[in-house]
């Protein structure tokens, strides 16, 4: 079989949305850590077979915002590029078809990854202030336009908040915290487990940082001159006693699920540069590592949380790994109940009996090789870039621990999970 | 289809005639730009009447040249006249070829694209309806003023009838260019459309001509008699403040030919102070031509083309930054090195104003943001065409940052230094490549001087200052190539002057009084509100490095250095700053002032006959044109070498020897004063 490298990458510092718009766009945050990227390559932008970028909400603006990028970061008007989008793992799908194209001949240099600016996710006008709109455009006379204006209520100009409605399932109609609690309910995981996993993700980052493991972020400069150097959401006062104190924001007064013990809405981007074998020894390039494997599996939307058991399960066991084969794995946090899930569905005999079609557990994960510099809930998770993200940083922290093969992985809304098997020789 | 030497007329089935402008060169072949020699202007003449005779339903008029419409007078034609006589002759050729343009007995309309400057504007106002292209490229000007004359072509009678006075003059003025959009708010033309569709834009408006644009009331009572009078002393107050009479007689002219003769230069009588036999007899108009030339020389320096797309500059100070973000500017693919992300944040910033400044539309101020590259890592040295290093003025360190990037360099690559003053004979050792190595020295404010001195060490190769100045060129600066001797051209020249300034300030002159002196030769800035202005610590800098033994050198400003007083930046230097403004106290009284400024100038005019002397610059007028875009040095009077040649060698040998009994050496006369 082909070999398709993972030859560098680049990602912003992801920035938490504080309500109003952030400093960056979309294409501004993929162009940002993609040209500096593009900057330390031996080959032009020009040399690229085509561009791919992940992204669950492009702004109206940047419509095929790939191609965008690519023609932002100097690609030029022949290297084609295209937008994908599988809700959470839109990064990672952006690898993947990356790869794929790479198995199959048809590309030899990518550059792919995702990117989404959550905090400039649009405010709509409603049904009703549409149609009214409509009515008035089509008023002629000043009689008509009187007669609509009368039918006009202050209720229409209520914005419907698009970015509720992409986090909140339209098949089983709920919200994925509420997703999270019913894994929680499954697994018996307690607020208290939550909040302590959220705290020790925090953590985890600081220390990350404090010991250099993040050098994949490529610092921005907005037109105001503020550096943006570090994922701006990681708080060093972030403990179990603190979050504890925080309401539940899903199922509300009841739950368990809190802004403190889930992932945060975040601008950021994350590219990465694949090849094939042809290409690395055409421009003599050192890659980071390889994708050997990758996976996409469908489970029940209300219970979308434990979609990377479902992904990296039949991943591992066709490459003949078990959990502990790996040197590394990064799950994505969307949500510490979550992700708790996961990792307690792997242990539980009557789950991998019953869902993944096992004889037994499949095992307990090694928490000393799993997320070793924390996740989402302290970094963030711009849901388009975070699948290129925990591809990139798993990659990274092969390099820096020598390990030899990871995976990573996103539970994606609508029931799905994504994973990707890395390897670095 | 009829064909003039310049000029083709096809007349459609629709009875609608296409005349193109198309300018030729001597032997015929198409000329570059269309300007208008008298040939041409008489053949349009021939035109016009051959359409009188042969009329058409209408008549739009069109450039054949991609780079515009047309860019005015031939300058060529109008600097190898002999006389006053001749130039007058062509004034009143043109303005009676432009009569007949405007009487045509059809419909009429100038289709622009490109530069429109003077002539062609003039030419455009003669037409009825003017259509022009919305493209970014499109500027239409009578710049005029700029060479100390007035629109002699109609221009000045026609635009305020058109868009009214207060407009017109604030164009005529200033030699202002608008864009295709801000023409058509001005009322400056009828139609704004991309230029696929000028022939279906001219055909509707000559087929059914709708009634010629009328300047709105409160453009048109500007034209009013009681009114006219209260908006020309207006207009000579505001341009008071920017122009002596004596210096610029060019805008005092076009007020008063608008006021009292309709704008129309026959009616001004022959040696009245507005008429164009003055202004042409007048050093400044000839000076200012001249410069206007020049300019061209230097542009010509630079000529051929360039495979320089990415520049790499260490650095983001002031000037590091700066000349990132007009490279950027100018299209290229920037990466900007400097030890941290904090260093280049105020670059980017900086760029950012300058962007939105430049470029009214944002996706253009994007895309030039996303050429400026921060680049901590310095990765850019491996894939840049040209490395521009502008880091701190210390030869050593600069030696071992080149020891650093050398190695990592394309072959064809050029390393560039953007130091002011030391020599590149003190760089060089150590290089590999020494002839690789040249100065591009840019001046502050770098998005404002026009000029790049481009330094050849007696290590550069020919090749290697070729191609400095063709991507100079291509940035849209102009290229001078001069030797490497400390302070090169106009830093060398300039320094004695700011010194003489310092000495005079120490001796107890206040700085008020000497920028007065400096304003009164000409100066565009006194030379204490400049050093204030430059930066203390730089001229301080500059200054000592060129400090000759033997010279008194200023004391004060090394002491404001050290408390930290740097100038405008620190917020106060010789002067102390307010919102960017120099506090300066009233009255430099009644002193007389040319005995100041002929002390402070004089020894610049020596020093730049020694850099002719000595070859450091080519020739004397390339010296004059680097002094005049590198500082502004008094723009109407030619430069240090034309002063001297036009206000009298020995008169003025006669002054330095005086002030050379009395102040010392630093006013020996150079050996080559009488014969450069």
């Amino acid at each position: 079989m082909k070999k398709v490298y993972v030859v560098d990458g680049a990602r912003t510092p992801f920035l938490k949305a504080k309500g109003k718009l952030g400093p960056f766009s979309g294409g501004d945050l993929a162009v940002g850590c993609a040209r500096a990227l593009l900057a330390r390559q031996k080959f032009s932008p020009t040399a690229f077979d085509e561009v791919i970028v992940g992204a669950a909400m492009p702004s109206a603006d940047e419509a095929n915002i790939g191609r965008v990028v690519a023609l932002r970061v100097g690609c030029g008007d022949k290297v084609p590029a295209w937008t994908v989008m599988r809700n959470c793992a839109s990064g990672m799908q952006a690898l993947d078809s990356a790869y794929m194209n790479i198995l199959a001949g048809k590309s030899h240099l990518v550059l792919a990854g995702g990117t989404d600016a959550m905090s400039h996710a649009p405010l709509l006008f409603g049904p009703a202030m549409v149609n009214w709109l409509a009515d008035w455009y089509a008023a002629k006379s000043f009689g008509q336009r009187a007669g609509v204006v009368t039918k006009f209520r202050l209720s229409y100009l209520v914005p419907v908040i698009a970015i509720l409605k992409g986090l909140t399932d339209p098949i089983v109609k709920l919200s994925m915290g509420s997703t999270a609690e019913i894994v929680a309910k499954r697994f018996g995981i307690t607020r208290e487990m939550m909040d302590a996993f959220a705290a020790e993700s925090h953590q985890r980052v600081l220390a990350g940082r404090a010991a250099g493991h993040f050098s994949e972020i490529e610092p921005l400069i907005d037109a105001a001159g503020i550096v943006y150097k570090e994922d701006d959401g990681v708080r060093t006062d972030s403990t179990k006693e603190r979050l504890a104190k925080l309401r539940p924001v899903f199922d509300k007064t009841y739950g368990s699920v809190t802004a403190g013990n889930a992932s945060q809405v975040t601008d950021g981007a994350a590219m990465l540069i694949l090849a094939s074998e042809e290409a690395v020894a055409r421009y003599d390039l050192n890659p980071l590592g390889a994708i050997v494997d990758s996976q996409w599996s469908g489970l029940d939307p209300a219970e979308m949380g434990l979609g990377p058991v479902h992904a990296i399960t039949p991943m591992l066991l066709r490459n003949g790994l078990g959990l502990n084969d790996l040197d590394c794995l990064e799950i994505n946090e969307a949500f510490a109940a979550q992700v708790l899930g996961c990792l307690a569905a792997w242990e539980s005999e009557a789950y991998c009996k019953e869902k993944l079609g096992l004889s037994g557990a499949f095992g307990a994960m090694d928490r000393a090789k799993f997320n070793v510099d924390g996740g989402a809930i302290a970094i963030g998770h711009p849901i388009g870039a975070s699948g290129a993200r925990v591809v990139l940083h798993a990659l990274k922290t092969l390099e820096r621990t020598s390990g030899k093969r990871a995976a990573a992985s996103l539970c994606i809304g609508g029931g799905q999970g994504g994973a990707m098997l890395l390897e670095r020789s | 289809m009829q064909n003039w030497k310049h000029w083709r007329l096809v007349v459609e089935s629709n009875g609608l005639g296409f005349l193109t402008f198309d300018r030729a060169k001597p032997d015929g072949s198409p000329d570059s730009t269309n300007t208008f020699s008298s040939e041409a202007l008489r053949e349009l003449g021939a035109v016009c009447t051959h359409l009188a005779a042969n009329p058409v339903k209408g008549l739009a008029i069109q450039s054949a040249k991609d780079n515009g419409f047309a860019a005015g007078a031939d300058i060529d034609e109008f600097t190898s006249f002999k006389s006053v006589e001749e130039a007058v002759a062509m004034t009143k050729l043109g303005l009676d070829v432009f009569d007949q343009v405007a009487a045509l007995p059809f419909p009429t309309v100038a289709m622009i694209h490109g530069f429109c400057m003077g002539g062609g504007t003039e030419l455009a106002l003669a037409c009825r309806y003017r259509i022009a292209d919305e493209g970014p490229k499109t500027k239409m000007a009578l710049p005029e003023v700029m060479l100390g004359i007035v629109p002699g072509w109609g221009g000045a009678q026609r635009m305020p009838h058109l868009i009214g006075a207060g407009q017109a003059l604030g164009l005529m003025l200033t030699g202002r260019a608008v864009n295709a959009r801000t023409a058509k708010r001005m009322g400056l033309v009828d139609v704004v459309t991309p230029r696929r569709h000028f022939t279906n834009a001219a055909t509707m408006l000559l087929q059914k001509p709708p009634a010629p644009h009328q300047p709105a009331l409160k453009d048109a009572v500007t034209n009013w008699p009681v009114i006219r009078g209260f908006v020309a002393s207006a207009s000579r107050k505001q341009v008071a403040k920017k122009a002596r009479r004596d210096h610029y007689p060019a805008p005092y002219a076009i007020i008063d030919v608008w006021e009292k003769y309709d704008g129309d230069p026959r009616k001004v009588p022959v040696g009245a102070d507005g008429s164009m036999q003055k202004l042409f007899e007048h050093p400044t108009a000839r000076n200012l031509i001249r410069i206007f030339k020049l300019q061209d020389r230097l542009k010509a320096l630079g000529a051929g083309s360039s495979d320089i797309k990415h520049v790499h500059v260490v650095g983001a100070g002031v000037m590091g930054g700066d000349i990132a973000a007009w490279c950027a500017l100018k299209g290229m693919k920037v990466t900007l090195q400097d030890l941290d992300h904090e260093r280049i944040a105020p670059a980017i910033k900086r760029a950012a104003a300058l962007y939105k400044k430049k470029f009214k539309e944002a996706h253009l101020v994007q895309a030039a943001m996303d050429r400026l590259i921060p680049d901590v890592k310095g990765d850019g040295v491996a894939n840049c065409d040209l490395v521009i290093e502008a880091i701190v003025e210390n030869a050593e360190i600069k030696k071992t940052l080149y020891a650093s990037i050398e190695p990592r360099l394309k072959p064809g690559a050029i390393l560039a230094t953007n130091t002011s003053s030391i020599p590149l004979q003190e760089l060089a050792p150590g290089l590999a490549r020494p002839e690789r190595l040249v100065g591009v020295h840019f001046f502050n404010p770098v998005a404002m001087m026009m000029l790049v001195e481009i330094v050849q060490g007696p290590q550069t190769s020919d090749e290697v200052m070729k191609s400095a100045q063709v991507f100079v060129k291509k940035i849209n600066k102009l290229p001078l190539p001069v030797k490497s001797a400390p302070g090169f051209l106009v830093n060398r020249i300039l320094t004695p002057y700011m010194t003489e300034a310092q000495i005079m300030l120490e001796e107890g002159i206040p700085a008020e009084t000497i920028d007065a002196a400096a304003k009164e030769f000409g100066m565009p800035m006194g030379p204490i509100e400049l050093a204030d202005t430059v930066g203390l610590d730089v001229g301080l800098a500059v200054g000592t490095e060129l400090h000759k033994q033997g010279n008194p050198q200023p004391q004060k400003i090394q002491e404001l250095v050290a408390a930290k007083k740097l100038g405008k930046k620190t917020g106060e230097g010789f002067y102390k700053w307010v919102n960017g403004h120099p506090q300066k106290s009233n009255g430099s009284g009644t002193v007389d002032l040319a005995p100041l400024w002929m002390r402070m100038t004089l020894p610049a005019v020596n020093e730049a006959v020694a850099c002719v002397r000595e070859g450091i610059v080519q020739d004397a007028d390339l010296c004059d044109a680097g002094v005049i875009f590198g500082t502004g040095f008094a723009p109407h009077r030619g430069g240090p070498i034309n002063y001297l040649r036009s206000a009298g060698r020995e008169g003025l040998l006669d002054e330095m020897k005086a002030l050379h009994e009395r102040h010392g050496v630093r006013f020996a006369p150079d050996s080559g004063w009488m014969s450069v």
